[in-house]
């Protein structure tokens, strides 16, 4: 072997793999064709370990225009000549090293996977994990990250609707930044990244090529690192105001006739997009690396075939409509340069000028190996799941208070105002439901052609609803169930805004692949999931994986995020958690005593971990019984009936309850309900309370409609339970909680800040 | 009535508006691309909101310079309605068409919130519907809003008439904590002194309809629309 494990390692390729490239080959590669091949193999282009498993997600499904890996985003129909693209993206390693700098460019990654699609992005949502607060380094990330969002996002002028923040130990030397973009476009107008014939040509647009981000695919997404600050350089720095002049450009483009397909450059920059498109076209192709334009002197073909600099763009052009194309670019001021053309010949061809510095088969490129290691459950998820509530002692009423504005106050529970009111969520004028609400509602703007609901009186909006969920305690405790949960989660935060819930996108954020332990969390997350996708037969129509989240053998919780989308026929039936008027009546869709003490819904709850220092114990839920309370507050909905929504997910019943109040400026009074006798030799005072039992959500109606929602709710076999009335300024649960609103609302509100400023 | 709507090369709101004014008010709307040199034809001109250029200077400090703005300094000159919005607001204060800065906001972060605005002056052809001291329910989103002027250009702005909207609590108080960005005398909005260049940072085209939570906004568009339908004859 003449190559070195050193420059191996650069390009993170193990021996065997590289002694399978030369036999592949039939020939050593050289240095250029080397860093192609690393990058292409790496796991964050490759998806090496994980492959194998993402094909137990169901990618097919009623309206999916264009499935999970296809593309560079998912498609799916909503009806009306119109179609929702969708995809969600990690920028977790760039993040940890840079935070402003990683989680911008996170943003215009995903942003320019959807435009790329021909798709207007409209909606921008992230899911955020860090450290706690306390700790100096993460409130550096946590704020770097935020800043990096409302920069880059705020420039666009794309809505950042929603998503979720989640503090835990194991999120402090890597955190997670997970961002999820949706566009949308008319129903023929989807533009696909592939080559078709010979002749076209390759143009790249937008940014100067330069040497930032080298290696960014293969050193810093793909294996652990131990020293963030050496790998600084690897993570690039964004120009949002170019994106926006470049989504404007390709969505004119877009319209035309004169292009073959659009590819953004993003991970293994100009390697990627060239290898991919040609791939995916079953064609070949060629590019000569001198008419890239730098923006750095002396570069070698190697760096600017592997530079991940921003903001550029390949389109593949029809040869004859080459000057349109660049006349385009010219009046939106965006550089743009034919740098080759697409072959016949199945090979990728780097030449510089004259001189060839590469040559591989496409095919050779697209075909890592897979790994799929044999798994068992490691031991310490049984131990952990062995974890009895009877070790730790119930609550006793008079502590009620307290635990709640202690949990209120947690900053997994309390409000993110402080953050999103950093995010531009309004423009673009569909912003219905704002963030703080269990998802964000959107209403979609009719397509300028008549629909054929006109006529009928007044013309029908749809909207869209969008989530983010994905509770990793869960997955820590039991991964099959913690990925169930994930999507019944989200699920059930689109049917409390009055969605149907309709495609998933998921990021799959786990430690290092080569440890068991992670791989069999990773297949059972991944199961899980497939398993509730299956119940509620929605597919998966793209995402992404990020493995290597772990520093010093450290690993992070198993971090499912799923983003989901759901529809809403009749924008007007949008349904908010907020408490509206005095005397509305308040029902539990659910159970309010859970049916034996192994649900006892304490496992994995924030309750255990916050007052009683424990991530133990195993959730619990049963999809047949989600199910139906899910389709039974959906027609409630959807008939009018409901006036509020809101699941009960983290801090249990107690917290929903509260939240419900604060948002709706309102009070409660529980009738007919005591917790306190309730609770006894099955059941806990601290269960009813801030149990995670699933499955349940609290709803209020007016009077009048009691006959109603007993009628639906018995239709569809859905528990419910009467908890007692809206009104007055206090939060009552007799015999138990007795706060001022103004008590409640100031733990809630001031949570966040309060650990941010404490120190 | 007609409006025109400038697109400078990063600017957002251009669609919002449009959306607003052609969409929901069903008035005539064109874009007009920032390096057109002649404006002929239009009743009003709205300088919307976004980031012209990057911002990567001061906002508003490259956009200034494009060739449009030339022309909307001679449609101004024959007594044409202007309005500029958040970015447009610092556009025109860039010009030099209106007076005074804006800052960073003083929390030093971005802000989009919903805020309350006092009606400082509804005599104007902007506000002739609104109420005096009337208070609209429109949202802000930017990064530097924080009005600042020096203390005798104030004085001119207070005698004149030419503060045009406070941020102010949803009873039309004009305190601190109802100040999102820490401007001056909670300034969120001025006009020139000839009574025809519009600059204020809330969003009014993000408030034209019940199901986005508002629609004072168009108090403001119906202000512009009724004033050219009585100057107009």
């Amino acid at each position: 072997m003449s190559t070195t494990k050193e420059a191996l390692d650069r390009v993170a390729l193990s021996e065997d793999e590289y002694k399978l490239i030369v036999q592949r080959l039939g020939r050593e590669p050289n240095e250029v064709e080397l860093g192609m091949l690393g990058s292409l193999w790496s796991e964050h282009c490759g998806y090496k370990h994980s492959k194998p498993l993402l094909k137990f997600l169901p990618s097919k499904g009623k309206g999916v225009m264009v499935k999970a890996g296809e593309e560079n985003a998912g498609a799916i129909d909503i009806g009306d000549g119109m179609v929702v693209v969708m995809k969600m993206e990690s920028h977790n390693h760039p993040s940890a090293v840079e935070p402003y700098q990683g989680a911008a460019t996170g943003i215009g990654g995903i942003v320019r996977d959807i435009f790329t699609m021909g798709a207007r992005p409209i909606a921008l949502l992230n899911s955020l994990r860090f450290g706690p607060l306390t700790q100096a380094r993460n409130r550096y990330l946590f704020n770097g990250v935020i800043a990096g969002i409302a920069a880059y996002g705020n420039c666009l002028g794309i809505p950042n609707v929603g998503g979720e923040i989640f503090f835990a130990d194991c999120y402090s030397t890597n955190p997670l930044v997970n961002v999820l973009c949706l566009g949308i476009a008319e129903k023929g107008k989807l533009v696909r990244a592939k080559t078709s014939g010979a002749d076209d040509l390759l143009v790249l647009a937008g940014a100067d090529t330069g040497r930032d981000g080298i290696y960014g695919a293969s050193g810093l997404a793909s294996r652990t690192f131990e020293d963030e600050r050496e790998l600084r350089p690897t993570v690039q720095v964004g120009n949002p105001f170019l994106e926006k002049l470049l989504i404007e450009a390709c969505l004119e483009l877009a319209q035309t006739d004169w292009i073959v397909g659009m590819q953004d450059l993003g991970a293994a920059g100009l390697t990627s997009a060239t290898v991919e498109s040609a791939a995916r076209g079953g064609c070949g192709m060629e590019i000569d690396v001198l008419k890239v334009p730098r923006r750095e002197e002396d570069m070698t073909p190697y760096e600017v075939m592997l530079s991940e600099s921003q903001e550029r763009m390949l389109v593949i052009v029809k040869k004859d409509y080459k000057d349109r194309v660049k006349s385009l670019f010219d009046r939106w001021e965006i550089p743009s340069n034919v740098i080759g053309r697409v072959s016949n010949n199945g090979l990728a061809v780097i030449k510089e000028g004259d001189k060839v510095v590469a040559q591989i088969p496409v095919s050779l490129l697209v075909s890592p190996p897979f790994y799929r290691p044999r798994v068992k459950k490691p031991s310490w998820i049984t131990e952990l799941q062995s974890f009895k509530a009877n070790t730790v002692p119930d609550l006793k009423p008079r502590q009620c208070n307290s635990v709640l504005l202690r949990l209120l106050a947690s900053p997994n529970i309390a409000s993110k105002e402080l953050v999103y009111r950093q995010y531009d969520h309004q423009v673009m004028n569909n912003s219905v439901v704002l963030p703080g609400n269990d998802a964000a509602v959107l209403r979609i703007k009719p397509s300028p052609k008549p629909s054929p609901l006109k006529g009928e009186g007044k013309e029908r909006v749809k909207g869209i609803a969008l989530t983010t969920d994905g509770n990793s305690r869960y997955c820590y405790l039991d991964p099959f169930l913690g990925g169930v949960i994930a999507v019944a989660e989200a699920a059930r935060n689109l049917v409390c805004s009055g969605a149907e819930p309709l495609a998933i996108t998921d990021c799959l954020n786990f430690g290092n692949p080569e440890r068991k332990d992670v791989m069999y969390c990773l297949e059972q997350c991944i199961k899980g999931i497939a398993r509730a996708c299956r119940e509620w037969q929605i597919p998966v129509i793209s995402g992404n994986v990020s493995l290597y989240n772990e520093t010093k053998g450290n690993a992070i919780y198993p971090t499912p995020v799923i983003g989901m989308v759901g529809l809403l026929d009749d924008i007007n039936t949008y349904c908010t958690i907020s408490f509206k008027d005095e005397g509305d009546l308040v029902f539990l869709l659910g159970n309010l005593l859970p049916p034996g003490d192994n649900e006892n819904g304490l496992g994995g709850s924030e309750y255990l971990e916050l007052v009683h220092g424990l991530v133990k114990g195993k959730p619990a839920i049963a999809l047949d019984l989600e199910k139906r309370v899910q389709c039974c507050c959906l027609e409630a909905i959807k008939k009018g009936i409901i006036k509020s929504a809101h699941d009960c997910s983290d801090g249990g019943l107690a917290v929903a309850i509260a939240e419900s109040c604060i948002m709706g400026n309102i009070g409660f009074q529980s009738e007919g309900v005591h917790p306190e006798s309730s609770s006894g030799q099955d059941s806990r005072l601290d269960s009813i309370l801030f149990g995670e039992h699933q499955s349940r959500i609290v709803v209020s109606i007016v009077l009048s409609s009691v006959v109603k929602l007993t009628k639906i709710a018995r239709k569809w076999q859905a528990p419910l339970t009467f908890l007692g009335k809206v009104g007055g300024g206090r939060l009552v649960i007799e015999s138990c909680i007795d706060l001022p609103l103004t008590k409640v609302r100031g733990a809630w509100c001031g949570g966040l800040s309060k650990v941010m400023f404490a120190v | 009535m007609k409006f025109g709507i400038i697109v400078f090369p990063g600017t957002w709101s251009d669609q919002d508006c449009y959306y607003a004014l052609h969409d929901i008010l069903g008035q005539e709307a064109d874009y007009i691309w920032h390096k057109e040199t002649k404006l002929s034809g239009y009743d009003c001109l709205i300088l919307p909101g976004g980031f012209s250029y990057g911002d990567y200077l001061r906002a508003g400090a490259i956009a200034r310079f494009s060739p449009v703005m030339a022309a909307v300094e001679q449609f101004a000159d024959k007594g044409g309605l202007v309005i500029g919005i958040c970015n447009g607001f610092q556009i025109l204060c860039e010009a030099g068409l209106l007076p005074g800065v804006l800052l960073p906001n003083s929390s030093l972060q971005y802000r989009c919130q919903w805020v309350n605005l006092r009606v400082e002056n509804s005599n104007l052809p902007f506000t002739s519907k609104c109420c005096q001291e009337q208070v609209l329910k429109i949202p802000i989103s930017h990064y530097e809003g924080n009005y600042y002027t020096d203390e005798a250009t104030l004085q001119g702005l207070e005698i004149n008439g030419q503060i045009v909207f406070c941020y102010s609590t949803s009873s039309g108080k004009i305190t601190n904590e109802a100040n999102p960005n820490g401007s001056l005398r909670n300034i969120a909005g001025i006009i020139n002194k000839k009574g025809n260049i519009l600059g204020m940072m809330p969003h009014p085209e993000r408030a034209c309809e019940s199901l986005l939570g508002s629609t004072d906004g168009n108090i403001i568009w119906e202000s512009i629309i009724e004033h050219y339908q009585g100057s107009s004859g």
